[in-house]
């Protein structure tokens, strides 16, 4: 018996809590996929990434070609669509074409692309940043903790988007990558705070005591036992985040800071066009629905995370919607 | 409660200081100068040296620094270096229009979206819930920039010559005017740079305040006008937030001991809700209505460029343009100020929400 008990080492105890994580997942996901809202989401995005990854043959021309000496179209011209009785000899534009003569639905195909890119990389950054501000504030308490609060304090004292072109223009270069990184800085406070209650909270349990005992190092302790139990409301930020920073870089774009032409992004591609809005409304519909439902799927995906993920659901078993 | 109040007034004090540090260095961070923005490529040398001097722009940052910390203490924002006007005036010029704005757009969302929230809380899974939960989602899904557009498409094209017709920008008809009410009342405004003089305008372009206080019903039915499709816009984004929150925190509350108490001692459905269960599912939502409001601002800044309104949102914008400090600066300051005094009020309107919430 005695030599059982000594031979119990930290792997062993990270074996079974790892056992114990699996299960959780797995509940996770089985009440994840029964709720109506996430798999309404969960299917739209995979048609959106099925676009975004198979853009080249879903789209029927190149994005940014212009179609001038090629095909016998007129700048803005409304959609003609065979099926629906546009005559056989005009080239089939299923979404018209666009103010620079290109056509819109490669355009719009394409943007699937720049999107779903701009949106997880912004929240990856973001989420990255954010969580090691958060935990060493949460796990270090005292000064550190607070100057690390202040200091977000300050990012949240301006409005998001003022901020985000404010920092556009310190970069002094309108592109889209310094888009994203603006908003990315004004998401960050977001994530460091979750992360920073969830360590809080999660410091003085028993195992964190018990690693401790065991002469597990600070970092250890952090990444090992506290951080996998702060995921959850990571995870549901995060699937949330890539809604609000597709929107926001939308934003930007729309106003002249973020994607430049010819780049096909659905924000610039509204902004460009958005006094056509009498003329030519295809041109501005059509970009903003697709950002709608390509952020509204997030947003439902998240929503079921979050119904999935809520703990007092779980018990009294109404997490199934 | 008083002892809280100054408590919280002093820890937002250093805030303030950095945000008006930060808001310096950002807006000196801002590559090219003034001088070329305003007076055009082909300045000489000559000519901007001597612009920059009249702006005190030649001096080292930190003398520039506390030189404007200097006029700030005494309410000087200093001049547009653009428009060559005072900032002070021009704010109180435009920051009326996206007070207006803002306001509108608040008491729309939290008008409609707390009623729907409680109805479908209490009518869960019903049709008014799911309706509205789905109505939610698409609301904080569709950019603020596409749903004015559309707002404008649908009420300004498509219904063009109907009654139901709306105005698709500017804040006021053309052939409308405004007489400001200290004019209709024959008060004096003050001198020209006085607080007087800036409060009176700062009411006068309160469009909705001054035509009411006047009677000029007609100015103030056109102003409204106006501001229908630009505040229903703004307030879909909080209205969905407010909803969804008043559903989820009425939800928590409705689950609780005392709500079944108070159905067991025989109260009728409507008291059980409206009484016992609304107050204390308020606090959550009161905090959320105070993050809107920098939703809000920001929000303003798409909507007033698309619905062609002159409010602080967009001058912020145009300053960053045109490389204008002084009103980057000044503007920036005052929104982040009121910002952090919303929050302020929030704070302290938990402990008169909920007395169980004790202040240390």
């Amino acid at each position: 018996m005695t030599d059982t008990v000594a031979e119990i080492q930290s792997d062993d105890i990270a074996d079974i809590s790892d056992y114990k994580t699996n299960s959780l997942w797995r509940l996770t996901f089985r009440r994840l996929f029964r709720q109506r809202s996430a798999q309404v989401g969960l299917v739209v995005l995979s048609i959106l990434f099925f676009v975004a990854i198979f853009a080249p043959i879903v789209a029927p021309y190149d994005p940014t070609e212009v179609l001038i000496g090629k095909e016998d179209v007129k700048k803005r011209q409304p959609p003609c669509i065979h099926l629906l009785g546009c005559p056989e000899d005009q080239p089939q534009h299923i979404m018209g074409i666009d103010g620079n003569v290109r056509d819109m639905f490669s355009r719009i195909v394409y943007g699937t692309r720049v999107s779903l890119q701009i949106g997880i990389m912004i929240v990856v950054f973001a989420a990255g940043i954010g969580t090691v501000l958060g935990a060493i504030a949460g796990y270090a308490g005292g000064a550190t903790d607070n100057i690390i609060m202040r200091f977000l304090d300050v990012v949240l004292s301006f409005p998001s988007l003022l901020l985000a072109i404010a920092i556009v223009f310190v970069m002094d270069d309108r592109s889209l990558f310094n888009a994203m990184l603006a908003v990315a800085i004004v998401s960050i406070p977001a994530y460091a705070r979750v992360v920073r209650s969830s360590v809080i909270s999660l410091r003085e349990a028993d195992y964190v005591e018990a690693s401790r005992a065991l002469g597990a190092s600070n970092f250890e302790i952090l990444t090992r036992r506290i951080l996998p139990n702060a995921l959850p409301p990571l995870i549901i930020l995060a699937t949330l985040g890539i809604a609000t920073a597709i929107l926001d870089t939308a934003a930007l774009s729309f106003l002249g800071l973020g994607a430049q032409e010819p780049t096909p992004e659905w924000g610039t591609m509204l902004g460009r066009e958005r006094n056509q809005l009498f003329s030519a409304p295809h041109l501005v519909f059509l970009p903003g629905i697709a950002i709608s439902i390509t952020v509204l799927a997030f947003n439902l995906l998240g929503d079921g995370l979050r119904d999935a993920l809520d703990p007092r659901l779980v018990q009294a078993g109404k997490g199934d919607e | 409660m008083l002892q809280y109040t100054i408590r919280r007034v002093l820890l937002a004090i250093p805030v303030l200081f950095v945000v008006v540090l930060v808001t310096f260095v950002i807006s000196r961070s801002i590559p090219g100068d003034p001088c070329h923005s305003i007076l055009g490529e082909k300045a000489t040398e000559e000519q901007c040296d001597r612009f920059l001097e009249n702006y005190g722009l030649n001096e080292p940052i930190y003398v520039q620094f506390g030189i404007f910390l200097q006029h700030l203490m005494r309410g000087d924002l200093g001049d547009s270096i653009r428009f060559s006007r005072p900032v002070s005036i021009m704010l109180v010029e435009r920051l009326p229009m996206t007070i207006e704005l803002g306001v509108s757009a608040m008491f729309i969302a939290v008008l409609v979206g707390l009623p729907l929230g409680i109805i479908s809380a209490t009518r869960r899974n019903s049709f008014a819930d799911v309706g509205t939960m789905i109505g939610a989602n698409l609301g904080v899904s569709i950019p603020v920039f596409f749903l004015g557009l559309m707002l404008i498409w649908l009420f300004a094209v498509f219904l063009k010559d109907t009654p139901l017709a709306l105005p698709p920008s500017g804040r006021l008809s053309p052939g409308i005017t405004t007489v400001p009410f200290y004019e209709v009342y024959n008060l004096d405004p003050g001198e020209q740079l006085s607080l007087r003089f800036h409060v009176f305008e700062f009411i006068a372009n309160l469009y909705l305040v001054n035509s009411f206080i006047t009677g000029q019903w007609e100015t103030f039915l056109d102003a409204g006008k106006h501001l229908i499709l630009p505040a229903v816009a703004l307030a879909t984004i909080p209205l969905s937030i407010i909803a969804r929150m008043t559903r989820s925190s009425m939800l928590e509350v409705l689950g609780q001991d005392y709500v079944r108490t108070a159905r067991a001692k025989g109260l009728s459905q409507n008291k059980v809700v409206m009484k016992h269960a609304f107050r204390n599912a308020l606090l959550p939502v009161v905090t959320i209505v105070g993050l809107q409001m920098g939703s809000i601002l920001g929000g303003a800044v798409l909507t007033e460029t698309i619905f062609g309104l002159a409010g602080v949102g967009r001058s912020v914008v145009d300053s960053i343009f045109s490389r204008d400090f002084p009103v980057l600066q000044g503007f920036v300051i005052v929104i982040a100020f009121m910002y952090i005094f919303f929050n302020l009020v929030v704070d302290l309107s938990y402990s008169f929400l909920d007395p169980r919430v004790k202040l240390d």
